[in-house]
């Protein structure tokens, strides 16, 4: 029943009016909307469905159409994710969609410029370079390069193309940079990939611990939940790790901010401290994992007094927070960038899974593992094979598994590379920069903003003997290296389906017309395989479909009877209702909530996804030797020892840089810096930094500063913030392609991307790259005079001294909130 | 009683091995996750140098508990030689070789670890076992590392 329909800024206040519940309750519906300025529902020619693509959250929502332009958006009341709330990106990000600035027709470089053409010529120089290179060099100089952001059709049609038709066994998203480590800790812990976990985890845990998650700022409406949770009786306790006095810090029982590059060493502790307490579930131990003796060794020397030391965190408050992780009777874990993008990535996620697993804390209500994902589709880049693993978790050591793959695909089992791990895109950089790989396919990603160590990223994109082919939605800073501009078609003006971290699939409708000339990835990419003439072994096309649903048919079946086995569900199944949790099939038509129910896991050696890595080098784990350690598939405990950062902080460069980012821009800014409001909110670069480290250096708010490391050097106003003491932290989301410079600074002070700075080295085991370890110093420029720092007021970048003006967004912020409402 | 001879070849090998990993790092500066895993690596190494040095006391050596190392000079050399020639595929074939010459000085030392550890169980020397069955493990991690970045290296190497 609605109760009350206030209108609310949304940017003053991301996470909107409280609906407070208490454990084991439903989480009380609340249906947000918001329209074009001026018009009310009553204007809305129709209602599209979707969910929601700027974060990795997958809240369901109603695109609103008029005279067949998107107007605006309202959640979905009746869907499990969300129930009807949504974020302050996805209230007002649409309006990007409708942005002049939309590629509406195919580019090609002629004599240095980028210039108009047609779709033919665009696609015959794609193809034909690509085919030139096949005859000259082979597969081995293709590569691929696609996102966390395109559709699951289109990706298991990319992977497709890729890895049976060129077969290349150079394909990565940059999911390598969001959530590589999600998926490498899982497949270390369960071997396979899955997420063993469910949102409604948050409805009855007793302790929710936050692992370098800054989830209010990165999936708003699921800190909404816990916020919710916070504000009503019993509430549970939140344990955050965080160098940053982000808002999960400022709600935590207890909050733990090491120094950058020494999670492994402060997981180890809490994992003494449990053990030595006995807070673990030997019942559980005993019959489900493998491993936990030689982890009981291991851990023997790390104390929380060692690891006070290290972690500069005091020991009694490591105590502390063991204590309330070893007596938690319902204990969700999350984890993101804080552990995915640090030193040591894997190993610290790791050790998260190792927590609930000896504290037999999973498979039931309230005791889960969220290893987020941070952006909308990235789970399916992982699944579909799109970041370079084989289809539906299949592994590639296993020949089985190759043959299955080459019966479903119609092609022979060697045309399928699997001699070796995917080549991950860090290493295909050195590839390029070598000059084996020549021919670089790029969807909807800006890797000249977003990969660390721009001056090089440039240098190697830019290359002439590199055939690079951008498809985008507008002309990145990567487009413009391009030698052929793809325009594409984005969410609302395509169909396809998506999944999110709890493992629930969402079907996005089409709601209105791509822009110009702008085609669907997927129609791109199935023009490309049909110019290069790909066949199976009968003669046939390739890629058997022709549409998103039969891409999506194509899929069910190489889903069927894997982990994520999606052949229960169809597009009809998904219209209407809320979304649907994979696995979905004949034996469980409705979905499946949870996983790794009573200890059954995906882990036998002849199923699972993967035999394991080793935890410091990361060579892979041989079957036989899997098999030896796990010839029941079991859940392994896996130790890691604690290995200091590669840069460390010296007298020149005495500063820890770590990168992140906001909660009102996603990514390279591409959408959310085209929505005023949200743009507004966030509208340029800046620093933080300590109190106590500014008033050292006699520096104040809105000092325009200089942050500098041996790669480059940063200009942004400094924000004095409760970051931790000896750390820097920039936000990585600004490029130049809204600055007079374009693609690249055209002068040093003109530096803004926090990638200029960060260093090429990465995870052996995830091979995430690194950017929150980096040696910096930093200088002053000017004094602010008054000017504070354009940062956000509302978020981790608060301010803790000085009158900065809070953020708001006024008027074309307001949205509706229907509390109890049904759509 | 060879014992203490076991102790001093193996110090000799960790100290080698220390080199061989120290030296291509620096060879391989331009190649990112060679340069950083083999130097974690050679921490490995340098701490079994020291535990070899320590145990070998009560075998009457006197071995130095610090690896000698290249000096910094030629290493910067090495390294500034790799961003030079790194923008060219040649380096790769190196590469290959220095993957293999690696994985037989990592396997020659995990079974001399091998023997020593068999001989402090026939001997009972209780204390030289558990540092054999502390170390020895970490020199089949660095072969296995060999072995399989070589797998991982050599298609790009030699197929294009």
């Amino acid at each position: 029943m609605a109760t009350a329909m206030p209108r609310i800024d949304r940017i003053a206040e991301p996470w909107g009016t409280r609906t407070p519940y208490g454990p084991g309750e439903t989480w009380p519906t609340r249906v947000d909307s918001h329209l074009a300025d001026g018009l009310t529902e009553a204007d809305v020619d129709r209602w599209v469905q979707s969910a929601t693509i700027l974060h990795s959250n997958g809240d369901a929502l109603d695109i609103a159409v008029k005279d067949d332009r998107i107007v605006g958006v309202r959640g979905r009341a009746v869907d499990r994710v969300n129930h009807g709330r949504l974020g302050p990106k996805d209230l007002f990000g649409w309006q990007a969609n409708n942005s002049p600035e939309r590629l509406t027709k195919p580019l090609i470089r002629k004599r240095g410029k980028l210039v108009e053409t047609d779709w033919d010529t665009a696609m015959n120089a794609v193809a034909g370079r690509c085919k030139e290179l096949l005859e000259e060099q082979g597969p081995s100089a293709i590569s691929f390069y696609t996102t966390g952001q395109l559709f699951l059709e289109e990706y298991y049609t990319l992977g497709l193309i890729a890895h049976g038709g060129i077969g290349t066994n150079h394909v990565d998203g940059n999911t390598r940079l969001c959530t590589a480590t999600a998926a490498a800790a899982l497949k270390e812990t369960f071997a396979c990939d899955g997420q063993p976990g469910s949102y409604t985890d948050i409805d009855s845990a007793d302790v929710i611990a936050l692992y370098g998650h800054n989830m209010a700022e990165t999936q708003t409406v699921l800190w909404t939940r816990v916020l919710d949770r916070l504000a009503g009786p019993n509430p549970p306790k939140v344990v955050c790790v965080d160098p940053r006095e982000t808002p999960v810090a400022r709600a935590a029982t207890v909050h733990l901010a090491p120094r950058p590059g020494t999670n492994v060493m402060l997981m180890n502790a809490l994992l003494h401290e449990i053990i030595a307490h006995g807070w673990i579930d030997r019942e559980y131990i005993e019959a489900h994992t493998v491993g936990f003796a030689e982890l009981e060794k291991q851990m023997k020397a790390y104390t929380p007094e060692v690891a006070a030391e290290v972690c500069d965190v005091p020991a009694e408050r490591i105590r502390e927070a063991a204590r309330i992780l070893g007596q938690a009777e319902r204990l969700l874990s999350t984890v993101l960038q804080g552990f995915y993008q640090a030193h040591q990535a894997s190993a610290a996620a790791v050790s998260v899974n190792n927590i609930n697993v000896i504290r037999g804390m999973l498979g039931k209500p309230g005791c889960g593992i969220l290893q987020m994902n941070g952006q909308p589709t990235a789970e399916n880049t992982r699944e579909a094979g799109a970041d370079g693993d084989l289809p539906a978790f299949r592994n590639w050591e296993n020949d089985e598994h190759i043959a299955d793959l080459a019966r479903i695909w119609n092609i022979d089992p060697m045309e399928i590379p699997h001699y070796s791990p995917p080549t991950h895109i860090m290493q295909q950089l050195r590839y390029m920069e070598e000059g084996t790989i020549r021919f670089l396919y790029v969807t909807a990603t800006n890797p000249a903003v977003s990969l660390p160590e721009l001056a090089r990223i440039r240098e190697i994109l830019a290359q002439e003997r590199l055939f690079l082919v951008v498809q985008d939605i507008f002309l990145t800073e990567t487009a413009q290296l391009a030698d052929v501009v793809l325009p594409a078609a984005t969410w609302g003006e395509k169909t396809g389906t998506f999944t999110n971290v709890d493992r629930t699939v969402h079907l996005s409708e089409k709601a209105v017309e791509p822009p110009g000339e702008a085609r669907s990835d997927l129609d791109i990419l199935i023009d490309f395989s049909h110019r290069l003439g790909l066949e199976d072994k009968d003669g046939q096309p390739l890629v058997k479909w022709t549409d998103a649903e039969g891409a999506f048919e194509g899929w069910k079946e190489c889903s069927r009877g894997r982990p994520c086995d999606y052949s229960g569900m169809s597009y009809d199944k998904l219209r209407g209702g809320s979304g649907i949790q994979w696995p979905c099939n004949d034996e469980h038509p409705d979905g499946s909530e949870r996983i790794y129910v009573d200890g059954q896991f995906w882990a036998h050696p002849d199923y699972c996804e993967s035999y394991g890595r080793d935890m410091v080098t990361g060579a892979p784990v041989e079957e036989t030797e899997y098999r030896a350690l796990n010839p029941t598939g079991r859940a392994v405990l896996k130790a890691a020892e604690y290995v200091a950062p590669h840069e460390l902080p010296s007298q020149e460069f005495p500063f820890q840089l770590t990168t992140g980012r906001t909660l009102y821009h996603f990514h390279t800014r591409t959408k959310t810096g085209r929505a005023p409001q949200l743009d507004a909110a966030a509208p340029e670069v800046w620093v933080e930094m300590s109190a106590s480290d500014a008033a050292d250096r006699k520096f104040a708010e809105g000092d325009l500063l200089e942050v500098s490391t041996p790669r480059g050097r940063v200009r942004a106003r400094l924000r004095i913030s409760g970051i931790r003491p000896g750390v820097l932290f920039l936000p990585f989301h600004y490029g130049y392609w809204d600055t007079k410079d374009g693609a690249r600074p055209k002068k040093k002070e003109d530096s803004r991307a926090a990638n200029e700075l960060t260093l090429t080295d990465w995870d052996p085991v995830s091979k995430q790259p690194i950017f929150k370890t980096a040696a910096a110093r930093v200088e002053r420029v000017a004094r602010s005079k008054g000017t504070p720092a354009a940062a956000p007021t509302t978020t981790g970048s608060a301010p803790v001294t000085g009158a900065v003006p809070p953020t708001v967004g006024g008027d074309s912020a307001r949205v509706e909130e229907l509390l109890g409402g049904q759509a | 009683m060879k014992l203490d001879m076991a102790i001093e070849e193996l110090h000799r090998s960790e100290n080698h091995l220390v080199t061989v990993l120290m030296s291509m790092s620096d060879k391989h500066k331009a190649d990112h996750e060679v340069f950083y895993v083999t130097r974690d690596m050679a921490k490995w190494s340098r701490e079994h140098v020291a535990e070899l040095a320590r145990i070998g006391r009560d075998f009457g050596l006197d071995l130095d508990p610090e690896a000698s190392e290249d000096p910094g000079l030629l290493a910067g050399m090495k390294q500034r030689t790799s961003d030079l020639l790194g923008r060219r595929s040649t380096p790769g074939l190196l590469l290959l070789a220095d993957l293999r010459h690696l994985y037989r000085e990592a396997a020659g030392t995990s079974l001399d670890w091998e023997i020593l550890a068999q001989s402090a169980q026939g001997a009972k020397e209780q204390e030289l076992l558990d540092v054999a069955e502390k170390c020895h493990p970490e020199s089949l991690r660095q072969a296995r590392w060999a072995n399989a970045h070589l797998k991982v290296a050599s298609p790009q190497v030699i197929a294009s």
